[in-house]
């Protein structure tokens, strides 16, 4: 991955976030807006390195507090945090399966407000919670897992258009070439 | 996998959330402002985006379509001059009666509509962002209402766009006045059942012996000095005691409807 498929993938956060400010369909069928950012950090810590995973956190979290009533910061930690843990498994795990990408999107769809919301009550903030807030959840949960193989399909797309591809190899061999003639 | 620098990478990202969320109110605040002001190009773009394709529309409306709305504007223009005579003319009683009894004469609002811009991205808040700012006369704890009712108040300023915490927010209690009865009230969130309906809230604080039924009207009282008295709430759906009958809470449904909130107004200070 080069600096023009971090840099892309940076601008779809921002503009990701923009997004679940003002399009809120869902938030009006379902009773709860999915966040997408944790899909991103789960992309970012399979696919992508330790640098794209802090700074889809970093960014991702400060750009997302900065239009909420949250504290500022309060979702960076979560989410970096969720990515670390991710990129430390990762060799473990079968990243191009959509059962995997799936699973780890749900985990981190449901880990992340959880960590977010506890910070919260640490921080002595009154978040509005109820036995509502458990759907909300669930709804947060499946709607990021669900996102996360798309966000894998479409980061991969930015990452193969944006990214120099190896050569394919055959078994061709310039230097085995037998040249026949008088030379 | 991980090495060193990683580990001291992220040791330094954590201490600068710590950092952060140890900032003073005021500074978190301007931070945050700086931080949401890289999206003003892209509010401003949706902005033009929604008036482009409401013009459009507007344009390819079929003229019978106006004609009817026009005949709908005029009928209602009618009815509606015909009650500000009537509200004059008891504004003026009103002034007349406060001025023979050396009363402090009642405020006109100065009203400022805005456009909602945003929603809250967390589910845990009820905020919505709106484009006017401090450049516009707004700042902080100006009442925000729609034409069905309140709506809510504005929390923080930005030059041109505010955040405004919504009724029914632990951020935004009313103190609330039931009509007829006159039972004084505090309006705030809703029992931990109805978090996904935000348009449901508690009306607590009441006596046992309050004479409430549903279908009641919720004033604000215009105790607490934010919100003016008089706008109206909405209306009771139920009751019940809470505190082993101590005292009497309400379900109150809002006047407006929060998730289809387009155009607000907020209640500028008024004019000397």
């Amino acid at each position: 991955m080069n600096a023009i498929t971090l840099i892309v993938i940076l601008a779809f956060t921002y503009l990701t976030v923009f997004a679940q400010t003002t399009v809120d369909f869902i938030r009006v069928w379902l009773g709860a807006q999915v966040d997408l950012l944790p899909a991103f950090v789960v992309y970012a810590a399979l696919s992508g390195n330790p640098l794209l995973t802090t700074l889809i956190a970093v960014f991702g979290g400060l750009w997302l507090d900065s239009l909420s009533m949250n504290p500022l910061g309060v979702t960076v930690a979560p989410l970096l945090v969720t990515g670390m843990v991710i990129l430390y498994f990762r060799e473990v795990v079968l990243r191009e399966q959509l059962s995997a990408q799936f699973i780890f999107g749900l985990a981190a769809g449901a880990a992340v407000p959880l960590m977010v919301v506890l910070l919260l009550l640490t921080f002595g903030m009154q978040p509005l919670l109820g036995w509502g807030s458990l759907w909300q959840w669930v709804v947060m949960s499946i709607g990021c897992g669900a996102a996360t193989p798309v966000v894998f399909r479409v980061f991969d797309l930015f990452d193969h258009w944006l990214s120099y591809q190896p050569l394919p190899e055959t078994t061709f061999n310039h230097n085995r070439e037998m040249k026949r003639g008088r030379n | 996998m991980f090495k060193r620098a990683h580990y001291v990478a992220m040791t330094a990202v954590l201490l600068m959330v710590l950092l952060l969320l140890s900032l003073p109110d005021q500074t978190a605040a301007r931070v945050k402002l700086a931080i949401s002001a890289l999206f003003l190009p892209l509010f401003g773009l949706s902005q033009s985006t929604q008036t482009a394709t409401g013009k459009v529309t507007d344009a390819t409306l079929p003229r019978n379509v106006l004609v009817n709305q026009l005949e709908q504007l005029r009928l209602e223009n009618m009815q509606l001059k015909v009650l500000q005579m009537q509200s004059d003319a008891v504004m003026e009683e009103n002034r007349r009666l406060r001025a023979m009894m050396q009363s402090k004469p009642q405020t006109t609002w100065n009203l400022r509509m805005a456009s909602v811009i945003g929603r809250d991205p967390a589910n845990w808040w009820r905020t919505i962002q709106i484009n006017l700012g401090s450049e516009d006369g707004v700042r902080e704890n100006l009442a925000v209402m729609s034409s069905q009712g309140l709506v809510g108040r504005v929390h923080r300023v930005g030059a041109h766009r505010a955040q405004v915490v919504l009724i029914g927010s632990q951020e935004c209690k009313v103190a609330a006045v039931v009509d007829k009865s006159r039972e004084n009230g505090v309006i705030g969130p809703s029992s931990s059942a109805a978090i996904l309906d935000p348009n449901l809230v508690d009306l607590s604080y009441m006596t046992r012996n309050s004479r409430l039924e549903p279908g009641q009207l919720v004033y604000t009282s215009g105790l607490g000095g934010i919100f003016p008295q008089g706008i109206l709430v909405g209306s009771i759906v139920d009751t019940r005691t809470v505190e082993h009958g101590l005292y009497v809470e309400a379900r109150v449904k809002l006047a407006v409807n929060i998730n289809q909130l387009e155009e607000v107004w907020v209640l500028l200070p008024p004019k000397p």
